[in-house]
């Protein structure tokens, strides 16, 4: 019997266009590298094609039909992601993707509220993203970088949180690793950090595609993520920072759309949150984005991070039995601790030759460090394979890994 | 990709040959590939007449990688080191035959780029690009 959750994931593939086209060898595609770049939806592709083919122009100042329409829909979309955090809209600042958004308080914020000082703490899993913005800020300012240790699993040590927290102006810390899936108690660390007198960024790059947000909640100061991973576009993506923080820091670039009036010698600066929008915009992409998190919004959050988690648990019980043949899985291997991750290693095989394999049976995974070089030496992994679970993933297609891994065994006689 | 796995690439990453460092090597060349982070370090003694007379290598990675490694240290010994640097990718696809991805192209050639960089002095570009 088929249960009313596969009816639902059935439903959601038919969505997803790629999902229909099979591999060049005939394959099922099998798609478990979502951590990495989510698949799109048929309406994010709609929403680009509309956008591109009935309204293109540019926003803001135009005074023709397609202009005001272009502007409505970009700054709509912008109410529609403010919406899915609980932000307001004018906290909602477009970038690229995480990475800039976080260099962005970096730079912007980092320099001008770091000192000589003081104490930059991060974690030790974090992507190289939330690492080498800071690498650069402490060395520009002098300021230490401290790390919250990881235990053998993947998990944050916080026994020691206090004393970690002294002296530090910045928390820097990401929401959910995207090497292990292991999710941060922010709920535990943001007041103690907030006590010890420190801001708070969130990279939340793999945190808003697999769980709910919401940033009030959180009381996080900044909150990073990429609209690519969670069904939208590449190119576009989100910082949110509190209004007073972002009301006091200085622009980060310059150019057009970001001012209010420019003499020769001297400008002001527009509002929140165009001042942070220097430049034509990613409209395009910005409207896709709205039109992932409108279909996000129709699954429901609750119902993503429950389907991932009995993906997750399924997964771990069908490569459990692989356990005794060399398969080693990574992590806490508890869905409630963990999103849908799971990075593991199978006996003498490089992850890359088990990706290899894997692919010629259309399944699709992650080998390498993950974008997380400092984390992969401390566990002494070479590398891993990760396999990451979406919306659009089914028990068949931990089946097709399982298979997948199977004839790996078989290749390298194992 | 399936059948590139054959025996004899299979025994090379599991047993491979000329394994580890060279004392008294008189060209020594290290490089990993940064889309993986797989290294190989090559060591040559080569003698007053220009002729490579011993090899090692060592590193860690993928099968490709370090198989193909392997398979090139038979062949350079007793080679003269200029002809060294001027091997091509060939010699690497002919060592591991058919059935290497583009995608898999540089874990391949890895330990040729590292052998002719030590052979020439300096960094050699990647062989699959010339």
């Amino acid at each position: 019997m088929i249960s009313l959750d596969e009816r639902k994931v059935e439903r959601i593939i038919t969505d997803f266009p790629i999902l229909a086209k099979p591999t060049s060898r005939g394959k099922r595609l099998v798609y478990l590298d979502s951590a990495a770049t989510s698949q799109k939806p048929q309406s994010v592709i709609d929403a680009l094609v509309t956008y591109y083919s009935e309204y293109n122009a540019n926003i803001h100042r135009g005074v023709y039909e397609i202009a005001a329409r272009a502007t409505d829909a970009f700054e709509a979309a912008r109410e529609t992601v403010a919406r899915f955090v609980n932000a307001d809209s004018r906290e909602v600042i477009w970038t690229r993707n995480a990475t800039e958004a976080i260099n962005l308080v970096g730079y912007s914020w980092g320099l001008n509220n770091i000192r000589r000082s003081d104490v930059i703490l991060t974690s030790q899993l974090e992507h190289h993203s939330n690492l080498v913005p800071w690498q650069l800020l402490a060395e520009k300012t002098g300021a230490t970088l401290r790390f919250i240790p990881v235990d053998s699993r993947g998990v944050l040590q916080l026994d020691d949180l206090d004393a970690l927290l002294e002296g530090v102006k910045l928390l820097a810390i990401s929401h959910v690793s995207n090497t292990l899936g292991t999710i941060t108690p922010l709920e535990l660390i943001v007041p103690k950090a907030h006590a010890a007198g420190a801001t708070v960024l969130v990279d939340g790059a793999q945190g808003v595609p697999h769980l709910p947000v919401d940033v009030k909640a959180l009381d996080v100061d900044f909150y990073a993520f990429s609209g690519h991973k969670m069904l939208g576009p590449t190119g576009i993506g989100v910082l949110y920072g509190k209004r007073a923080l972002l009301e006091a820091m200085p622009p980060f670039l310059a150019g057009g759309d970001m001012i209010r009036k420019v003499e020769y010698e001297h400008t002001s600066f527009n509002d929140l949150p165009w001042k942070f929008e220097a430049g034509t915009s990613n409209i395009a992409d910005a409207i896709g984005l709205g039109a992932a998190v409108e279909y996000l919004e129709s699954l429901g959050m609750d119902w993503v991070r429950a389907h991932e988690q009995e993906l997750l648990g399924y997964a771990l019980d069908r490569l459990a039995p692989l356990e005794r043949r060399g398969l080693a899985v990574y992590g806490p291997k508890d869905p409630q601790l963990v999103s849908g991750v799971l990075s593991f290693n199978f006996a003498d095989i490089h992850a890359h030759d088990l990706a290899s394999i894997l692919d010629t049976e259309g399944v699709c995974v992650r080998a390498g460090h993950h974008c997380t070089m400092p984390l992969m030496e401390k566990m002494g992994w070479p590398a891993t394979a990760r396999a990451s679970f979406y919306v659009y993933n089914t028990r068949a297609d931990v089946d097709a890994l399982v298979d997948g891994l199977e004839k790996a065994a078989q290749v390298f006689k194992l | 990709m399936d059948d590139f796995y054959r025996d004899f690439i299979l025994d090379h990453y599991r047993n491979p040959r000329n394994f580890g460092t060279l004392e008294g090597a008189t060209a020594t060349a290290e490089d990993l590939n940064p889309l993986c982070g797989d290294t190989i370090r090559m060591d040559l003694r080569v003698n007053d007449g220009g002729i490579v007379e011993e090899v090692r290598f060592s590193g860690k990675g993928c099968a490709i990688s370090q198989a193909s490694a392997s398979m090139l240290t038979e062949e350079v010994k007793g080679m003269k080191l200029e002809d060294v640097a001027k091997l091509g990718k060939d010699i690497v696809l002919e060592n591991v035959g058919i059935g290497i991805s583009p995608t898999r192209m540089k874990c391949a050639t890895l330990g040729l780029r590292v052998l002719k960089s030590a052979a020439i002095g300096e960094i050699a570009g990647w062989p699959d690009e010339e």
